[in-house]
């Protein structure tokens, strides 16, 4: 499998290529610069340690990657493969065509497929930048101030992850109908920015800030909304890019069923599962959709992943 | 002599009580100029608390209420008071099964899971750039991709074409195929790995994350106060200056393995051979959308919270403990 010609490729002693190069555009709240740690050594690991290590890593890593393998490989098989009893992994006539079933299907439907795009544009991009920017503005207070009722919220936020969500539904339906919001992407939108899993994952790690770096932004005068968008959230950019990657799968799975009866109104992924669902003559179909649905979150996670690395080796937080 | 004294302290006493009146009306208005001086940090959690009251608080609140009705949703509900309680806890057994295969799932898999993902994160953390984004996403891929249905399925098989089944066969471990989950004894230990298998993708991230913000001089610092091996770097440099994740990704794991139902619904069905895979949630989905008991399906909600914030008390404690 993939894991295991990558294997000499790595190396565990390495030194990391850390390029320190801070190139901060924020003249005003800047933070002390980086040092420079291209010379950290990563101290005594054994070579026994590594071997087990990474032993370990190949056998569940092809476990987890049984998934990836299938649907790439599920997307490029002719109809007669799929159908093909007992399954296999692997494609050997790999061809194009159950994408072009797929288009075909795609053209006849009666709402037109740029328009339940343009839907999952709308409800993914805002339920996914509002949440970050909207639970990162609440966490900032919860992790860095001390106010009146700070831990009764911040407890609340935390219990309210632990209630089944299944028997919320119907009391949140109802609200969404006095606020008369009920059949149109709002809902969708609202209820996905006051998730708790944001909230809690964003204040957890402003609380990892030192108090200094704001201290002193603030002895220079800055007021809490620029400490929060210059000193803060270009600090933690690994806890907003991993939200984001968290937020923008949800988005993305979400049908819109509960709140949505227009079929204008509706995102792709509603479309897409409908044709997945069309029984055996779509399965070549149905195979390039399980395709789509999985590769666009996958291409988000990918960017945002490289980015949460990149920050890793260029922010000079916390001297 | 006595009246006088008497009073004195009379007077005292309302000296005091006309002190203590000033020193309370002092309080309030420090509290409130307290909730004044901090009223940059009110407006910005200001939209977030206006939506998480609107569709979080008020919702729960409402469904905690129907735990003590009777609701079938087509009727307004009736108040029972403690009759759905009583029931849950006297009359269904099945509950009792549930519970107990939840509670499984949350002592082991829910540990183990957290384990994984901190080792498996600790891990990855060790490679160049590339490596470590490609080794990121084929752990997290069974949480992306969303195939776990048609992969197990497959692998669990029950004819001899099931890989498992396969395998064990070629082996001569087993004569016979089995049919995993047709059989009472293996339904939930499968079900425990496939959870497993599903379970690494959010506190896996969160992980990784965190240890991409642990300050690299922490590790330099540890070198010269004799920190000897990768071990104890772990447990003395990294993870205190990570705790803040590990809670976050504790509170994660517990509310995914005392929620388990999709696995075991899509593998087992629900209900599973003798309630063998029966789970809190599947149990509450039961009576929720099958049959429009939802005051009762809410008392089992009510339940497993009240489970859950006992258990994630306990949690925190013992995290609280880490690298001393």
């Amino acid at each position: 499998m993939a894991a295991n010609t990558s294997a000499k490729t790595l190396g565990f002693g390495k030194a990391k290529s850390d390029k320190a190069a801070n190139d901060n555009k924020k003249p005003a709240y800047k933070p002390p610069k980086a040092k420079n740690y291209k010379h950290v050594k990563k101290l005594n690991r054994s070579k026994a340690g590594n071997g087990i290590l990474f032993f370990f890593m190949v056998i569940c890593g092809i476990f987890m990657a049984l998934p990836l393998v299938m649907i790439a490989n599920n997307a490029l098989k002719p109809l007669d493969e799929i159908f093909q009893y007992p399954p296999k992994i692997f494609v050997r006539n790999p061809s194009l065509e159950n994408f072009s079933d797929l288009f075909v299907v795609m053209n006849d439907s009666w709402v037109p497929f740029s328009r339940y795009l343009l839907n999952t544009i709308i409800i993914t991009g805002l339920g996914t930048f509002g949440h970050v920017i909207v639970a990162s503005l609440c966490a900032y207070p919860l992790a860095k101030h001390e106010f009146p009722g700070k831990k009764i919220l911040f407890s609340l936020v935390v219990m309210s992850m632990m209630f089944t969500w299944q028997v919320t539904q119907i009391p949140t339906y109802l609200i969404v109908s006095k606020i008369g919001i009920n059949n149109t992407q709002l809902p969708l939108i609202l209820i996905a920015w006051q998730y708790g899993m944001g909230l809690y994952l964003m204040k957890q790690f402003m609380e990892q800030l030192p108090d200094s770096i704001i201290e002193s932004a603030r002895l220079d005068g800055a007021t809490e909304w620029q400490i929060f968008w210059k000193m803060v959230m270009p600090n933690v950019k690994p806890a907003w890019l991993t939200l984001a990657i968290f937020q923008f799968q949800q988005m993305w799975g979400n049908t819109g069923a509960a709140y949505i009866r227009s079929e204008q109104l509706k995102p792709l992924q509603f479309a897409l599962q409908n044709i997945a669902a069309g029984g055996t003559a779509r399965a070549g179909a149905a195979a390039a959709v399980s395709f789509i649905i999985a590769a666009v979150p996958i291409i988000f996670f990918l960017a945002c992943q490289s980015q949460i690395i990149e920050t890793m080796t260029t922010s000079g937080m916390k001297n | 002599m006595e009246p006088n004294a008497n009073n004195g302290q009379a007077v005292n006493v309302a000296a005091l009580s006309h002190e203590e009146n000033l020193k309370i009306a002092k309080k309030r208005n420090s509290l409130w100029e307290r909730v004044k001086s901090k009223r940059a940090c009110y407006a910005m959690m200001a939209p977030y608390i206006i939506l998480f009251i609107l569709f979080t608080v008020l919702p729960v609140i409402v469904s905690i209420f129907f735990s003590f009705t009777y609701f079938n949703v087509l009727e307004p509900p009736k108040w029972v008071g403690w009759d759905n309680y009583v029931k849950l806890f006297v009359e269904d057994e099945i509950f009792g099964i549930a519970l107990k295969n939840t509670l499984l799932f949350a002592v082991i898999t829910g540990p183990v899971s957290y384990m994984f993902c901190l080792l498996f994160a600790w891990i990855i953390n060790d490679f160049n750039k590339k490596m470590r984004t490609f080794l990121t996403l084929i752990f997290y891929a069974p949480s992306i991709c969303g195939q776990a249905f048609y992969v197990w399925n497959i692998i669990l098989n029950p004819g001899r074409t099931g890989w498992l089944n396969g395998i064990l066969l070629r082996w001569r471990i087993i004569q016979e195929p089995i049919m995993w989950m047709q059989t009472e004894k293996y339904v939930l230990p499968v079900l425990m790995v496939v959870q497993l298998w599903l379970s690494l993708g959010t506190g896996f991230l969160s992980f990784i994350a965190g240890l991409q913000t642990v300050d690299k001089s922490l590790y330099e610092a540890g070198a010269m106060d004799g920190i000897k091996n990768r071990w104890q770097e772990l447990w003395y440099v990294t993870l205190p200056a990570m705790k803040p994740q590990l809670m976050f990704g504790a509170v994660m794991q517990i509310t995914q393995s005392f929620a388990v139902a999709d696995i075991s619904t899509m593998l087992a069905g629900n209900p599973s051979v003798n309630y063998a895979g029966a789970t809190v949630v599947t149990h509450l989905l039961d009576y929720g959308s099958q049959r429009y008991e939802m005051g009762y399906a809410s008392a089992i909600a009510t339940v497993l919270f009240i489970l859950m914030v006992g258990t994630n008390k306990f949690v925190q404690h013992i995290l609280g403990r880490v690298g001393e």
